[in-house]
């Protein structure tokens, strides 16, 4: 992504487009993932509720995934979890949400 | 170089103020109900107290709409300001010495955020010790926060800079706060003969103010004072920076539109017989006139004495200083405050850069007079020039700064 020069921003740094933080990935900079096991998974949803920056995923009252793109790698998720089914680790498994 | 009164109308085509004796601080009052700004958010603090409570008459007595807020610090205050500001008001506040020292995390947010609030400044003396007497380290101080700053030598001047000061801050190419200046007690509290302009000359001269951006336009939402991480933040402060190039242009503008209104003309720096000067003085405020009958009893003498007043202190009006000096053998540099620690003080090191820069080189030196209010007679400020003439022809200036009037 080319970064914009001074002459192209808006003064004051106003930001004019509401709604424009979901596009930035706050979670860049984790240094390690949760990985849940879902099969061992109760969906009780601590851990929906826990999360500080939203990041699981549901469907049908379902946990179904992570949202990698803003999750932070804080581990209160896995900290939490009473089945202790998830996982923090360094590199992100090439298959997770399948 | 602005040339005073160059294409000046015929004195029938300016506008017909009323003469007034008021004092400083009530003046400006005055000009804020002219203005009738949107919000002030204000705490009083001598000697800016009378400005304050002159105001809220009017706000009480309905001779003013103003939504008046009175907070419960300085630090509230322009807090409450950026607040406004953000949502679209025109806004405006005053206060002094350690007032403004109490907002000085605001006085950023205010430019950061690009707001043309106007601050009207009563200048006071920092304590400890506590003294409430007029200087200017709450003006030198306040160089850093990239506002535009005014200082005024008279109260009709003050009157005068308070009403540009809305037109320079609003303008389109600027964008940034504006403080306004007048010499605490001296200025805040004589009374002068002054002349007030109609009621509706003011308005139209500051216009309907129409907010770039409106935290309350539900139409172009916005935020405002975004997290900028080290990406972009670097880039947002090179935006100020050439707000305030253009400010310079536009005070001087905004100045001469002023003038032709009114018939009284200003410049970034107000010279006195600087033309063909040999020696001067510069400085800032209200000794400036006390310096002038200075300047004339030499030039009585056959001294060719002059003195440069600064009146546009930022953005700091680098080639009308350069100009003014250009033909000058010595000048002393008067600061009514003491840059601790510094090289010398503030105005002199600023002075000293542009001169240098353009390969100036006459003997400048550094003088602090006048700290807490205390009194600086001619009889002083002509010993400056008398030491000026005394220097040996291309001699340097001693590197510490010197003292008018102080006690060993």
């Amino acid at each position: 992504m080319t970064l914009k020069g001074w002459r192209e921003l808006n003064p004051g740094a106003v930001v004019d487009n509401p709604g424009s933080t979901i596009e930035v990935e706050t979670g860049s900079w984790a240094v390690k993932r949760p990985v849940v096991d879902l099969d061992a998974c109760t969906h009780c949803m601590i851990c929906w509720i826990l999360c500080p920056d939203s990041c699981y995923l549901t469907e049908n009252f379902k946990l179904v995934g992570v949202d990698y793109d803003h999750c932070k790698g804080c581990g209160i998720c896995a900290v939490e979890c009473p089945k202790k089914c998830i996982a923090m680790v360094e590199e992100l498994p090439q298959t997770v949400q399948d | 170089m602005m040339a005073i009164g160059a294409g000046r109308k015929a004195k029938v085509d300016f506008v017909k103020g009323t003469p007034v004796a008021l004092n400083g601080d009530a003046l400006v009052a005055h000009a804020m109900r002219q203005v009738h700004p949107d919000v002030v958010a204000c705490y009083p603090i001598t000697p800016q107290t009378i400005l304050t409570e002159t105001f809220s008459e009017f706000v009480a007595n309905g001779e003013v709409h103003t939504e008046f807020i009175a907070v419960e610090s300085e630090h509230a205050a322009m807090s409450a300001c950026v607040g406004a500001a953000a949502a679209g008001a025109r806004t405006q506040t005053a206060t002094s010495g350690p007032g403004l020292a109490l907002m000085w995390e605001m006085l950023w947010v205010a430019s950061g955020c690009r707001l043309p609030i106007v601050l009207h400044l009563c200048t006071r003396a920092f304590s400890a010790p506590l003294n409430i007497l007029g200087d200017h380290h709450d003006l030198m101080g306040m160089r850093e926060t990239s506002w535009v700053m005014l200082s005024a030598e008279t109260a009709q001047e003050a009157y005068d800079n308070g009403i540009q000061a809305v037109r320079i801050a609003e303008h389109p190419d600027v964008l940034l706060p504006v403080a306004s200046a007048m010499d605490g007690f001296i200025t805040t509290h004589s009374v002068e003969r002054v002349e007030l302009l109609p009621d509706d000359a003011v308005a139209e001269f500051v216009g309907t103010y129409k907010p770039a951006y409106s935290l309350l336009d539900l139409e172009r939402p916005v935020s405002m004072g975004p997290w900028d991480f080290h990406d972009y933040f670097f880039e947002h402060k090179r935006q100020q920076v050439e707000a305030m190039d253009r400010a310079r242009e536009v005070a001087i503008e905004v100045a001469r539109e002023y003038g032709d209104m009114s018939g009284r003309y200003y410049g970034p720096v107000e010279p006195y017989r600087m033309e063909d000067a040999e020696v001067a003085v510069v400085i800032m405020g209200s000794a400036a006139g006390t310096v002038r009958t200075v300047v004339d009893e030499l030039r009585q003498e056959g001294v060719r004495a002059g003195v440069l007043r600064i009146r546009l202190l930022r953005p700091f009006p680098s080639e009308a200083v350069a100009q003014a000096l250009s033909g000058v053998r010595a000048a002393a540099v008067l600061e009514r405050s003491i840059t601790y620690g510094a090289a010398s003080n503030g105005l002199h090191m600023e002075i000293s850069s542009v001169l240098c820069s353009r390969g100036l080189s006459p003997r400048l030196e550094s003088w602090s007079y006048g700290l807490g209010g205390r009194n600086t007679t001619p009889a002083q400020f002509r010993r400056v020039y008398e030491e000026l003439l005394r220097a040996e022809e291309g001699a340097r200036a001693p590197l510490a700064v010197r003292y008018v009037d102080l006690r060993e």
